[in-house]
């Protein structure tokens, strides 16, 4: 019986060697690596007010890291989450700024713009991938960077800022997803009703891949392209799909965040939480609940940098470093697998003299 | 017009020359069968090197403190390409993750080292690459006045890496067995090619040019070091798909692409080129990478075996 799973020990692996890796670039750098992980979680965790803010950073977490799962489990690779962000979030925000609705409805119109953006955004890449054999990494890649001079071009023009050229105006207090009571509950935090968009999604998510149909065959095609095909899969039009849902995942992220953490949106910037979205969803091993406890545990790092830089002298960019390291660590994924591999062959070899005696035994 | 060709080509060819190399640079890997999406990654670091080396020596050795802070880049581009390289070749990696995690880390690293050094995390050199004519390449009728009259002496290094590259690619022994490693690598293996060797080399060579390229950027445009390489590593990689993994291919694409950028930049002040929008100049190179996808996606030339770790079982 063995208490944790193979993925979840591989997981656990990246982060430890992720920390590791901190640890001795502190000490290279002359810097006290216990301190510094002291104040870098002391900062994500010491009080309401902070964690709660964790929780606001690990929001878009949360959903770029299920586009990216929800897309790998169609075997497909999402690498355009940044771009379809910027595109849900560029849309939701065009609405807050111009539609005057009541709120509810106000967010509702909002909800559905981002989605469209993210999810169109995603299915041209899939469309291509069927359509044409174009590979979706360097097609996501390439609509990352169409994204980037569209949010360029389009804020100054039409959504910017009286005094600032690069940033659009603030959406209204109806348009933001911030709410007095869960401000007030996390003692003025960032925290908005964004999370509970991002832990609903992951329910929804989980219960698509799990209990449906369309769950089930999306998989099926992650799994073996082929034999989904005999059984009588439309896996172009199931890829197409699955890049659609992605990247409306993607889009809310953007929804959330430029809605909900910021007040506007900016020019010039891919967002990052894009490329985390994939240390998100390797570390969750695509599982739906593990995106949301990976997303939480770099919001409380990237939280927690700040009073870190405060309390001592390590550059905040050492939780960016220990994030990318986690996933260059789970990219090489097979050497912690060779070691646990090796150790719990021999567990299995020893555990029959451990437990109830072998015949033999007994015997002598 | 002419006039206007004649003023931009200068800012285009200064543009295009630090793409060129580090599209080189994807060249030489992806031809070994390794995706390289880290270029970006790899430029940043020759930025953060180069201006390091730079800022350090300029007071006491002037202008050659540029060159050394080029040499310098190429050294750790080639160092840090291996971290690449092992996660690739050594473990199997998935390429695609292996290069997202290179640039992520490459930003975050420098910036980290970067804020340790100066404090704020940029790193200006004091001194740049100069524009100078060059020595009888200038002379050339028209050729030399748009592209060699006050040219950085980078576009000559470049130009000659581009050069050799071609024929070490296709004329040697060496580049015939790099590209075997991409197009068939058990049928390079069986023929007695050390696939893993190659690709370690390969992606080394990579790292470096694309380092160089980052540094070259440095010096001749961006003039400091401030933990990003603005997206120009994945417009040579764009520029790698466009020109279709080949190196005179990679030089029409990255000097198409370098011209659209800097009309995108130039076309507010210059009359008859105001009314076409921004937008459709700076998103060119990327939808114009896309359509060249669509188009070649029968007869597309990247190397048959890019991308997938080189499994000695199967067959």
């Amino acid at each position: 019986m063995r208490l944790i799973s193979k993925t979840f020990a591989v997981s656990l692996g990246a982060i430890g060697l992720g920390l590791i890796a901190g640890a001795i670039l502190m000490l290279v750098t002359g810097n006290n690596p216990l301190a510094g992980y002291f104040h870098l979680f002391r900062g994500g965790l010491m009080n309401i007010e902070r964690f709660g803010n964790s929780l606001a950073s690990s929001t878009a977490l949360i959903l770029t890291g299920l586009s990216v799962a929800f897309a790998f489990k169609t075997g497909l690779f999402n690498i355009g989450a940044s771009g379809q962000m910027l595109m849900g979030g560029l849309l939701a925000s065009a609405v807050g700024l111009y539609v005057p609705w009541p709120r509810p409805l106000l967010l509702l119109a909002m909800f559905l713009a981002a989605s469209i953006g993210g999810g169109a955004w995603g299915a041209l890449p899939g469309w291509l991938k069927v359509k044409f054999n174009v590979h979706e990494v360097v097609s996501t890649i390439m609509m990352n960077w169409i994204a980037f001079w569209t949010v360029s071009y389009v804020v100054p023009r039409y959504l910017r800022d009286i005094f600032m050229e690069t940033e659009s105006r603030r959406i209204p207090a109806e348009a933001s997803l911030r709410t007095e009571w869960l401000t007030d509950l996390f003692q003025g935090s960032y925290i908005n009703l964004g999370l509970v968009l991002a832990i609903a999604a992951v329910a929804v998510v989980a219960f698509l891949l799990e209990r449906t149909v369309l769950g089930y065959e999306l998989k099926a095609v992650g799994h073996n392209k082929h034999a989904a095909q005999a059984a009588g899969i439309d896996i172009d039009q199931r890829m197409v799909t699955s890049m659609a849902i992605a990247g409306a995942l993607a889009g809310l992220g953007g929804f959330v965040f430029y809605a909900g953490y910021s007040v506007n949106i900016q020019i010039g910037i891919l967002p990052a939480q894009g490329f985390d979205g994939i240390a998100v969803a390797l570390l969750a091993s695509s599982s739906p609940w593990g995106v949301w406890g990976a997303a939480t545990f770099f919001g409380i790092l990237h939280t927690g940098k700040g009073f870190m830089n405060a309390m001592t002298a390590i550059p905040p960019t050492i939780a960016d470093t220990i994030i990318a390291t986690i996933i260059y660590f789970a990219a090489t994924s097979i050497l912690i697998e060779t070691v646990w591999d090796k150790y719990s062959k021999r567990r299995e070899q020893r555990s029959p003299r451990r437990g109830r005696p072998s015949p033999e035994q007994e015997v002598k | 017009m002419w006039e206007t060709i004649i003023q931009i080509t200068p800012h285009a060819v200064a543009f295009t020359i630090p793409l060129l190399v580090v599209s080189l640079g994807g060249l030489y890997s992806e031809r070994s069968g390794v995706v390289n999406i880290g270029l970006e990654g790899f430029m940043i670091v020759g930025m953060f090197a180069g201006a390091l080396t730079v800022a350090t020596l300029a007071p006491s050795m002037q202008g050659a403190a540029v060159w050394l802070g080029l040499l310098m880049a190429v050294l750790v581009g080639a160092v840090f390409a291996l971290l690449h390289a092992f996660a690739c070749v050594t473990l199997n990696a998935n390429q695609v993750i292996s290069g997202t995690a290179i640039n992520m880390v490459a930003g975050a690293l420098t910036t980290y080292l970067a804020r340790n050094i100066t404090g704020s995390g940029n790193i200006v050199i004091p001194i740049a690459l100069p524009r100078q004519n060059l020595a009888y390449l200038a002379d050339i009728p028209i050729i030399g006045e748009m592209f060699f009259t006050r040219a950085y002496a980078t576009t000559l290094l470049v130009l000659v890496i581009l050069a050799v590259s071609t024929v070490l690619l296709y004329r040697t022994r060496f580049g015939l067995r790099l590209r075997a490693c991409g197009e068939n690598p058990h049928a390079a293996d069986a023929a007695g090619i050390n696939i893993y060797r190659m690709r370690y080399i390969a992606v080394a060579i990579s790292g470096a040019l694309a380092s160089l390229g980052g540094a070259i950027f440095l010096v001749t445009i961006a003039g400091e070091y401030s933990g990003t390489a603005g997206g120009l590593g994945f417009l040579a990689l764009a520029a790698l798909i466009f020109g279709q993994w080949k190196p005179l291919g990679l030089l029409g694409a990255t000097f198409f692409f370098g011209l659209a950028s800097t009309v995108a930049n130039v076309s507010r002040i210059l009359p008859y080129l105001a009314h076409i929008p921004d937008i459709v100049l700076q998103t060119f190179p990327y939808v114009v990478t896309l359509l060249a996808l669509v188009a070649f996606s029968r007869s597309s030339q990247a190397p048959k075996a890019l991308g997938e770790p080189y499994d000695k079982g199967r067959r």
